[in-house]
């Protein structure tokens, strides 16, 4: 630890550095935040960083009462997508890690492609397929499209996890008896608390801000948070209610940040486990 | 043990890709035998307990357990239990849970379940701690409870894949005495890994000593200490290691001679068959039957002492007869001579073909 000691250069260099960064994010978020609190009024003629003179929390009422049908559409296309997509990233993890099938090493290569391909590329032969089985534009449409689309990262995810395991637990497991399922269930999925955790906030924000996929695949009814919020900000109409715009923003980002806030603790710890043997 | 428990296997081969681990290795073990299986690391050794176990494909040959073909069996039909080196208990259930799971996997009724697992607890000195974590147990206590998890089981065959390497020296010596004593009680047949030459004179009823995928040498630890079949068997048992030699034979008066430059040993035999005068061998000799000149010994001539290691019960004095190095074992209480005749008895000395390595 030298050169760090307390005051020295290098901890004011460091304490500098963070500060900054900071102030790059935490800015915009101030200006959200003061703005959606403002009248009309004041915003069209104030200065953009003071503090409101009169506070309100009426954009805030008004923009919970638009985004409600889209958030509840969110949860039911969330729920179901993380769920599945865990579920099955994790048996798929556990098998290609431990059962070793001829060819599996080419089946991790081509998840490991996958992954790395962006999502537009698929959209429109996933049109086509999902339309061929009459679930295009339906709650299982999209929820099939999210866990499909996750599944590349949650089974390498979860093999890496795996691999860090010692064989030879799976080794005595066999020797008792257990079969592919009973292995699973009762002794690899019960040791995978840690990468759970980071399965699900990777899961929980990349499907709840998501804009793209909802907006082509969820169809009319189904229409996630964030398409609506985009439907409120770029009215092209009227005038532009920024105090809600400001207020819908923060509102759809409140869940993906509620999730870190409440387990970064566990995520840091998820993605270390195994690093440092127990 | 009424089941016929003895382990066959024949012309067995294992490959990883293009690799190939065991070539056509054949071995037979008793019914009740201890048999350790003995090697360097990489040697083979465990991935022949992994083929008996049915964890690993095999490419070819057989393995018998109690006269039944089970190569292509599944681990839990070959009537096995198995030890592992890391313990491999399952971190997320109880010491209980732990001993228990494969016999509720294997559907068994509830009280024998407990029954077996108390049997098992009291036999270990676990009971204690049946109901903890294996997080919170020490190293030679998650190795007990492994070998619980292996005795409930019952089975006629137990395998034990370097169980004890893990430990350190003092609970590995408890714990081998232990096991030693559960074989007596239970009869079971034990294939037993380790590259540890006092655990295998110890415990074995018969050795098989691996290099290379291949058994070298298949005996009793007695014969094999005493007449190791090859240069590298008689190097690798023993510590300190067997003094090797240099030389050619000759005949002289009464038989063979072994013979270099500095020494003439009389070996009081006639020359082996299939050698002849003139022929390159190594003389071996145990550190132990290196011994001062005196009735009944054939003198290999006058040493310097070059060094004297002091080991508590004796002492071993480092030697050198012209280019020759050799190591003897002298008493405890011994100081340096300085200058020592030393003799050997010919009966107690191995005589190995320079060239291939095997014994004359």
């Amino acid at each position: 630890m030298s050169g760090l000691h307390r005051n020295g250069p290098a901890r004011v260099a460091i304490y500098t550095c963070l500060i900054a960064m900071a102030l790059v994010v935490l800015g915009p978020l101030y200006v959200m935040v003061i703005t959606s609190l403002k009248h009309m009024n004041e915003i069209s003629t104030g200065n953009i960083l003071a503090l409101p003179h009169v506070p309100t929390i009426a954009p805030w009422l008004v923009s919970a009462h638009k985004l409600s049908a889209g958030f509840f559409n969110s949860v039911k296309i969330l729920i179901p997508s993380v769920i599945i997509s865990i579920a099955v990233g994790a048996i798929a993890g556990y098998a290609l890690q431990f059962w070793r099938l001829p060819g599996s090493n080419l089946l991790v290569l081509i998840l490991l492609i996958g992954a790395f391909i962006p999502y537009a590329v698929f959209i429109y032969p996933m049109v086509r397929i999902l339309a061929f089985f009459g679930l295009f534009g339906t709650l299982a449409g999209i929820v099939i499209v999210h866990t499909t689309f996750g599944l590349p990262v949650m089974t390498i995810l979860f093999k890496n996890f795996y691999s860090s395991l010692p064989i030879e637990l799976f080794k005595a497991a066999r020797i008792d008896g257990a079969g592919f399922w009973r292995i699973f269930a009762s002794i690899i999925f019960p040791m995978s608390t840690p990468i759970v955790i980071v399965a699900v906030i990777l899961q929980v924000t990349g499907i709840w801000n998501d804009f793209l996929l909802g907006l082509v695949f969820a169809g009319r009814d189904n229409m996630p948070m964030t398409v609506e919020l985009n439907n409120i900000v770029t009215t092209t109409t009227g005038t532009r209610f920024y105090n809600q715009d400001m207020a819908a923003t923060i509102l759809t980002a409140a869940v993906p940040l509620l999730v870190y806030l409440l387990s970064g603790r566990w995520f840091v710890r998820g993605i270390t486990a195994g690093a440092v043997k127990g | 043990m009424s089941v016929a428990s003895n382990v066959s296997v024949a012309d067995l081969q294992v490959k990883f890709g293009a690799v190939r681990v065991l070539n056509d290795l054949n071995i037979e073990v008793k019914q009740s035998e201890f048999v350790v299986l003995l090697g360097p690391s990489g040697c083979g050794k465990s991935t022949l307990l992994n083929a008996i176990a049915g964890l690993i494909d095999v490419s070819g040959g057989k393995v018998m357990i109690g006269g039944r073909d089970v190569t292509h069996e599944e681990p839990k039909d070959r009537n096995i239990a198995m030890v592992f080196q890391s313990y491999a208990l399952y971190p997320t259930m109880s010491v209980r849970k732990n001993l228990s799971f494969g016999l509720s996997v294997a559907g068994m009724a509830k009280p024998e379940i407990t029954r077996r697992v108390q049997a098992a607890a009291e036999l270990l000195k676990i009971g204690d701690l049946l109901d903890r974590r294996p997080s919170a147990l020490s190293g030679g206590q998650r190795q007990r409870v492994a070998i619980g998890r292996a005795l409930v089981r019952e089975a006629p065959v137990y395998l034990f894949d370097e169980p004890l390497s893990n430990l350190d020296a003092q609970l590995r010596a408890e714990l081998r005495v232990e096991i030693k004593r559960l074989h007596k009680r239970i009869g079971a047949t034990i294939i037993f890994v380790t590259h540890d030459q006092i655990e295998a004179l110890t415990l074995a009823d018969r050795i098989a000593i691996m290099r290379g995928g291949k058994i070298l040498q298949y005996d009793t630890p007695r014969t094999i200490y005493a007449k190791p079949a090859n240069l590298y068997v008689a190097g690798f048992i023993g510590s300190p290691a067997m003094n090797f030699i240099k030389g050619h034979l000759e005949t002289g008066d009464d038989g063979a001679l072994f013979a270099n430059d500095d020494m003439r040993f009389a070996l009081r035999r006639p020359l082996p068959p299939g050698t002849s005068v003139g022929q390159a061998v190594t003389l071996g000799l145990r550190p132990e039957h290196v011994v001062p000149a005196g009735d009944g010994v054939v003198a290999l001539g006058v040493a310097d002492v070059e060094l004297l290691e002091t080991m508590g019960a004796d002492s071993l004095a480092w030697c050198r007869i012209g280019a020759c190095q050799l190591t003897t074992r002298l008493d405890g209480a011994a100081s340096n001579p300085g200058r020592i005749a030393l003799a050997a008895d010919p009966q107690e000395a191995s005589l190995f073909d320079t060239q291939t390595g095997d014994r004359l």
